[in-house]
């Protein structure tokens, strides 16, 4: 990854050192000592999150072990009008995470605790820096888990989850994490606690947990989640299938969701991925097709045995060149090996990569990756296509060199010019990622004026003075402005036909 | 432009004029599709504004698993539709009339006897185009199921009453309808009923719905209805596990139908035995919740959703719905004021607020704010859900 030079002007260096004094200074005295970091090789740690491209130094980092200092640390930066970056794992890949200059990054990763598990309601209360797979891992022996499963769940945060809303190879039959969490109890930019949602099946008032869940941090700090716990089926088993057209590939796709089946996962890679992949985790996938499909299906025995039986139909109709069904677990996770680990694989062909996440119709899937091998001829660049194919969501990695500054330009205009085509097809820009820093131009392309001003409205009624994270997700109006001005040629919007929804 | 493009343009026109006008004249308006649900939420009396003539489904591909529909599509249409394709509207919305709209079911948020497996209706919400308070035209969301493109606003419309926006158009996911469905009735005490739902709600077996009619007394044996689906060998696996368990008989595939459909419209005699001085109220409660037995209310009650939704009846009075919103608060979760007697005073309160539950309380001022952010001129504020 690579080290970029952000377009904001070089702020005022005392200035900067007073207010970093001034802000210690008032922060210390309810911190433990080595809670708080403000040294240059304390906090460079804290610089970007898994966006590597986008760094920038915080004036603090404060490492809060209990609610109450959250509540504190808020309160001190209420009054002192400095802006707060909520930070889980910092394994986000939008930037979500980058810290303000003139502010503070709050790190949630000490609160840790599990503090329940109830068996009974299948509930869990967990702290916010608790990592994802630690939950089901905490769970197992009660045949339970927790289903959303972002491909980070090693190492991200449940606190980050909930602010990005993430999902996972499973949301096509289990949901994101808005379908899976139940309860959240957070603290105000003012420093007051609030819970969203209840054990309840609903809650009085608006439906605010649902604004909460994926709102990158940018409405309050959670110190809290109760999340939902789903039995753990008793088998599961993948289909891989292959195909020697990708256009036959992503109409398998809908096939599949046409007949009635929502299969427990649902993804595809391209030829380049799978190529790359085979290479690093000896698979033995099929590398002449131009597509591979895993079609996973999960429940009980019977279950199982009678969707294996349909997806193969289906996938057989769909001319699949190639079928194999996995007879064992370990069968299974060779597989599934090369999806997990295409990222790692990418890493191997290329000095960098840039992960894009756009989600679009199903119906669209051969269509946008026909028009990637198209870009990938106009900016001179690989590009490997591995994505979530059951839910539309996209996963293109941009192969590139960082060291070359023309190349990252280059990877930059094919990523963003990817997201508006998912826009043109009728989708989004992120699908689980985020907006973050990465993608608040291309917000400008996919909402217009008035929604871009009701995010803003509902910023406002939770953080009026816009001092969470406020540099993130929605764009200023002059921001818009600014970018369209860049991108508008001969006098005309790009792509004056959108429908922006 | 087809015709019915320009109708639904000439509709639009006329929404924004009412909301102008009713910005400008300081008025209220009450927004209403088949009007089978006006009795729900607080008394108002304010000028209504019909979505019914906006009406249409917009965009339906089975494959994709979105239907898209203008707010004032009956939802018998949206659901005919589905059927055709052998798909549903996972949380099966109850109608309580032969005019529901899709747009009410959404206002109104509320779900039928699957939402403890399928979800809430808030959780198939993808997309919405409404107008806000200043008459414009704003679309949140999208088609796809998965999009983190900005605050998730078009699932603050679900339950909204119609107090934050109008909603014009939504998008909502569905699901195939399951292969094969198997309903069983045993008897057993309303405890034992709450212990075993939960017992089987967290294993891999295929039980979508529950409902348990008896007497609220501690030893009193009720009837436990519950509805496997799924896969067919999955079904008839647990079939024969669950009836073996609990000694249940199968019920025929008509009767079935029809006890589901009669629980999720109350055309139960429990609930239209409802007396003109008695209120039918509902507790929301996490599933830890054991048996509650309330002095002064009727001995009959209904449990569904694992008995996470209860319905008890008893006098339509500002005290007594005090005490079950105490009760349900106690518990962790809320009590509404469902339906009145028709000699209830109406201007009886209906809702648990943010402010009468401790750690909520904070949220009322966001909840303003929000309100006040999309609809300055309060064209909404019929407070029909505060």
């Amino acid at each position: 990854m690579i080290h970029m030079n952000m377009v904001t002007p070089p702020p005022d260096l005392a200035a900067i050192t007073a207010l970093q004094s001034k802000l210690v200074a008032a922060l210390r005295p309810i911190l433990p000592e080595h809670a708080l970091l403000w040294e240059p090789e304390d906090t460079i740690p804290y610089e970007c999150d898994g966006l590597a491209a986008y760094r920038r130094m915080p004036l603090a980092v404060a490492l809060p072990e209990t609610e109450e200092h959250v509540s504190e640390i808020l309160k001190i930066c209420f009054a002192m009008q400095i802006p707060v970056v909520p930070r889980g794992s910092g394994t986000g890949l939008s930037g979500g995470a980058m810290p303000i200059a003139q502010g503070l990054v709050l790190s949630l990763a000490k609160l840790k605790k599990i503090l329940s598990i109830d068996p009974f309601t299948r509930t869990a209360v967990v702290q916010p820096g608790v990592r994802n797979l630690a939950i089901s891992e905490a769970v197992a022996h009660l045949g339970l888990y927790y289903a959303p499963d972002p491909s980070s769940q090693i190492a991200c945060s449940i606190g980050g989850n909930v602010n990005e809303n993430s999902g996972g190879v499973h949301c096509l039959k289990y949901g994101l994490t808005l379908h899976n969490v139940l309860k959240v109890r957070a603290v105000l930019m003012n420093g007051e606690v609030v819970e969203f949602g209840s054990l309840a099946p609903d809650a009085p008032g608006l439906d605010l947990l649902a604004v909460l869940i994926g709102s990158e941090g940018m409405l309050a700090v959670v110190t809290e989640v109760t999340v939902k716990l789903v039995a753990k089926p008793k088998l599961a088993r993948v289909i891989m299938a292959s195909f020697d057209d990708i256009e036959k590939g992503g109409n398998a796709v809908a096939a599949i969701i046409a007949a009635g089946i929502i299969p427990a996962g649902l993804e595809m890679m391209d030829k380049a991925t799978t190529r790359a992949v085979e290479e690093f985790v000896h698979a033995g996938y099929d590398l002449e097709a131009e597509a591979i499909l895993l079609c996973e299906s999960d429940g009980t025995p019977e279950e199982v045995a009678e969707e294996i039986a349909r997806m193969t139909a289906v996938l057989e109709q769909s001319g699949a060149s190639g079928i194999q069904v996995s007879n064992s677990e370990s069968e299974r996770l060779k597989f599934w090996s090369g999806r997990k680990n295409a990222f790692p694989a990418a890493g191997r062909i290329a000095a960098d990569y840039y992960c894009m996440d756009g989600t679009i119709p199903r119906r669209h899937i051969a269509t946008l990756l026909k028009r990637i091998q198209v870009m990938e001829k106009k900016y001179g660049l690989g590009c490997l296509n591995v994505f979530h194919a059951g839910d539309g969501n996209m996963h293109p990695l941009i192969l590139f060199n960082g060291a070359d500054q023309d190349e990252w330009h280059r990877a930059e205009d094919f990523g963003t010019e990817i997201l508006e085509a998912c826009v043109e097809l009728g989708g989004t820009i992120t699908g689980e990622h985020g907006v973050g820093i990465e993608k608040i131009n291309s917000m400008c392309v996919q909402f217009g004026e008035g929604e871009r001003e009701a995010f803003w409205g509902v910023k406002s009624a939770f953080d009026p003075q816009k001092l969470l994270n406020p540099d993130k997700a929605i764009p200023t109006l002059s921001r818009c402005a600014e970018y369209g001005r860049m991108r508008i040629s001969g006098g005309k919007l790009p792509h004056p036909e959108l429908e922006r929804f | 432009m087809s015709n019915s493009a320009t109708n639904h343009t000439m509709q639009i026109d006329l929404f924004k004029e009412q909301i102008l006008q009713a910005a400008k004249t300081n008025t209220h308006l009450s927004i209403e599709g088949g009007g089978t649900k006006s009795w729900y939420g607080n008394k108002n009396n304010f000028t209504k504004l019909s979505t019914r003539q906006y009406a249409g489904i917009l965009e339906y591909q089975p494959e994709e698993l979105v239907i898209t529909a203008c707010a004032g599509t009956p939802l018998k249409e949206i659901e005919a539709a589905l059927a055709a394709k052998n798909q549903m509207l996972p949380f099966e919305p109850p109608h309580f009339g032969d005019t529901a709209t899709f747009g009410g079911a959404i206002g109104a948020g509320l779900a039928g006897p699957a939402r403890i497996s399928a979800g809430n209706l808030r959780d198939f919400v993808l997309g919405a185009r409404i107008m806000d308070g200043k008459g414009q035209d704003l679309s949140f969301g999208g088609k796809v199921m998965k999009n983190v493109a900005g605050y998730d606003i078009s699932r603050l419309l679900p339950g909204s009453l119609g107090t934050l926006s109008l909603l014009l158009e939504a998008s909502v996911k569905v699901l195939p309808r399951p292969e094969a469905m198997t309903t069983l009735r045993c008897h057993t005490t309303q405890a034992n009923a709450l212990k075993v739902l939960n017992e089987w709600a967290g294993q891999p077996l295929s039980l979508t719905a529950s409902a348990w009619i008896g007497e609220s007394s501690v030893d009193s044996v009720g009837e436990l209805t519950f509805r496997l689906s799924g896969a067919v060998a999955a079904v008839e696996a647990a079939t024969n596990l669950m009836s073996a368990l609990v000694n249940a008989k199968t019920l025929e595939p008509h009767e079935a139908e029809v006890f589901w459909a009669n629980l999720r419209e109350q055309k139960m005699s429990f609930f239209e035995t409802l007396q003109e001085n008695e209120g039918l109220y509902r507790l929301a409660l996490p599933a830890a919740c054991g048996p509650l037995n309330i002095g002064q209310m009727h001995k009959d009650i209904v449990l569904e959703w694992h008995g996470q939704q209860r319905w008890l009846k008893g006098p339509g009075d500002a005290a007594t719905f005090k005490a079950l919103k105490e009760i349900a608060t106690a518990h962790g979760g809320h009590a509404t004021c469902f339906r009145l007697g028709t000699a209830v005073d109406p201007s009886l309160q209906r809702f648990t607020l943010l402010s009468e539950q401790a750690h909520s309380k904070g949220l009322e001022l966001v909840q303003s704010r929000l309100r006040a952010a999309f609809d300055p001129a309060g064209v909404f504020a019929t407070n029909r859900l505060s």
